[in-house]
């Protein structure tokens, strides 16, 4: 019979409370993350829901032949890749502008007050915020009102493929954009006090001072979350979206997470909806990857 | 000169402030037009005439809503999703990451651990193959199948960091008292990190109360739908017989007003919360992302 060296029965009594602690969480995680993962076969599959991962017919790349000779799927991530992008270029720049201009604010209550104003929306999901924007986006609601009064032509944002990427642009700052600033906001507060009173000293007025300490002070910062925001370059913002378009827009607003909710669960077209989030995730694991490996040697960042 | 520079400032003062103030304005805008909409009646709302402040101000918005049943039920749905899904993805997360903060010398194996649940934040199976596990479990039009879902990897590895600080001193002296893993965790490691618990906690309560995804496709009675996926048919799909109410009823409301009413009724917990949510929330964005 295999014994247990003496060293291990040991180790296993004293510590065997520790594998125990990570079990639940670990199956947790095989059967809800590991699993699916696995289910991804689905997309090299003719998915029938009877048969499930196992059974299902093989189809090798038909449902990727498919995906890639419709006219739909370039289309939706070509979509995806521009509204993404847009949001993570102007959320950044505003969310560094706004901490610019925070950080010239001494008057604490005041500072205090608007941050929790510009911090609200991030709090809410899509659901209430969509229907906030619809409700001030309709006819003679208050944009309409708005435009009224200075005289221009009432414009349907939702509804219009002129429209609608600007519009979620706009509304995803007025969401992400304060709360963005965070982080920023706190690399101001550690840069030393001393960098300023010496500029005041030497002169230097507010926009030196801003130019000259507190940007060079959050480069750092400001290039540790542009590389880690490459990773997110496949992400539209399935929410957001999905809660402000309709098929009026498809053609500019739809993205490859509404794509493949669509294709999957409306349409029971299983394997093809499959293939495209494949897609997404492989190429989304790449980017992940790549942004870490760049986070790590430009700016020191380890996840753990 | 002197003089000249102070003048810059001063004026870049006045821009500043008043350039956040119309900000902070612009941004509490769209809610503060809602809100008086929610207050306002049919023939004001419908004419244009509500801005800031509600016009022929009336109850009966909000009295409309609360007594339509299905609000109650979606409420229910929601507190209990919340609190279950809560209580559960804590405790799971507390004893996850007390092991994994152990180096791997002391608990053989750590790093695979630790690679398994990183790695679960970097690939994803995706919504359909996900969608067809909850389904082949059984899981579908029952609540656990939004709440074991639950446990988050980028909350484990945060608890986990977070664990990694505590004193090894401490540990050490309980150990020599006989203490076991267990009691060590609930007596030295879970006191000591309160302030990222309740981070933690606050972050899993606000994403559990606004999920609505997940009810709109694992739910397939609309009965059992969460307040948000209820929310949604009726603010967003507009469909009003989701209020399950009498049609003349509506029919002398305005449904914008009453959606309006509908939105900031789904939305008073987050604004009680507020305060804790907005101070915690801070914290939290700091422990998880200002490293390196």
């Amino acid at each position: 019979m295999y014994r247990l060296k003496p060293k291990t029965v040991a180790y296993l009594r004293r510590n065997w409370m520790l594998y125990l602690m990570l079990l639940p969480t670990l199956v947790l995680f095989i059967i809800f993350s590991y699993y699916p993962m696995y289910g991804l076969v689905m997309a090299f599959q003719k998915f029938n829901p009877g048969l499930g991962f196992f059974k299902s017919p093989w189809v090798g790349m038909g449902n990727f032949e498919r995906l890639l000779n419709s006219p739909t799927f370039p289309r939706v991530v070509g979509n995806t890749l521009i509204i993404a992008t847009a949001k993570l270029v102007t959320g950044q720049i505003t969310a560094i502008f706004l901490a610019l201009l925070f950080n010239e604010i001494r008057v604490v209550w005041y500072k205090r007050l608007i941050q929790n104003f510009l911090y609200m929306p991030h709090f809410l999901s899509w659901v209430v915020l969509g229907g906030i924007l619809m409700e001030i986006l309709a006819p003679m609601g208050l944009i309409g009102k708005l435009q009224q009064a200075i005289g221009i032509e009432p414009i349907v944002f939702l509804g219009s493929n002129t429209w609608f990427r600007p519009t979620v642009i706009i509304t995803n700052l007025w969401k992400e954009a304060g709360w963005g600033m965070i982080i920023y906001l706190a690399a101001l507060t550690a840069l030393d006090p001393v960098l300023y009173e010496a500029a005041a000293i030497d002169g230097a007025d507010r926009f030196q001072r801003i130019w000259y300490i507190s940007i060079p002070g959050i480069l750092p910062t400001i290039i540790l979350v542009a590389a880690l925001s490459l990773g997110d370059i496949l992400q539209g913002g399935f929410d957001q979206i999905f809660n402000l378009y309709n098929p009026t827009v498809y053609q500019t607003g739809d993205i490859i997470d509404t794509f493949v909710y669509r294709m999957g669960l409306v349409q029971a077209q299983y394997g093809l909806a499959a293939a495209a989030g494949l897609f997404k995730s492989v190429i989304g694991f790449l980017l992940i990857i790549v942004s870490y490996k760049i986070a790590e040697k430009y700016a020191g960042y380890k996840i753990f | 000169m002197i003089r000249e520079k102070d003048r810059r400032n001063a004026l870049f003062d006045v821009f500043n402030y008043a350039f956040i103030g119309v900000l902070g304005f612009v941004a509490l805008a769209p809610m503060l037009n809602l809100f008086a909409i929610s207050f306002s009646d049919n023939s004001a709302v419908m004419g244009g005439y509500v801005t800031f402040w509600p016009v022929n101000f009336t109850l009966e918005n909000y009295a409309v809503i609360f007594k339509s049943p299905a609000i109650y039920r979606a409420f229910s749905v929601t507190v209990q999703r919340t609190v279950l899904g809560v209580v559960i993805s804590q405790f799971l997360t507390i004893i996850t990451a007390y092991p994994l903060a152990k180096s791997a010398r002391e608990f053989k194996g750590r790093n695979i651990f630790v690679w398994l649940f990183v790695f679960t934040m970097l690939f994803e199976g995706g919504l359909i193959p996900f969608f067809m596990v909850i389904r082949s479990l059984g899981l579908l039009n029952t609540i656990w199948a939004l709440i074991v879902p639950g446990v988050s990897a980028w909350s484990v590895i945060l608890l986990m960091n977070f664990f990694k600080e505590v004193p090894q001193e401490l540990e050490e002296a309980a150990v020599l008292d006989g203490a076991n893993h267990w009691q060590i965790l609930w007596k030295i490691y879970v006191p000591l990190s309160i302030p990222a618990l309740a981070t933690l906690t606050l972050f899993a309560a606000v994403w559990h109360w606004n999920a609505w995804f997940d009810g709109m496709i694992f739910m397939t009675d609309p009965n059992n739908y969460p307040l948000q996926t209820y929310l949604r048919t009726v603010v967003i799909d507009l469909n009003s017989s989701a209020l399950q109410m009498d049609v003349r009823q509506i029919d002398a409301l305005s449904q914008r007003a009453l959606r309006g009413a509908m939105i900031f009724v789904t939305t008073i917990p987050i604004m009680i919360l507020y305060p804790f949510l907005q101070r915690y929330f801070v914290t939290g964005i700091k422990l998880g992302a200002v490293k390196g």
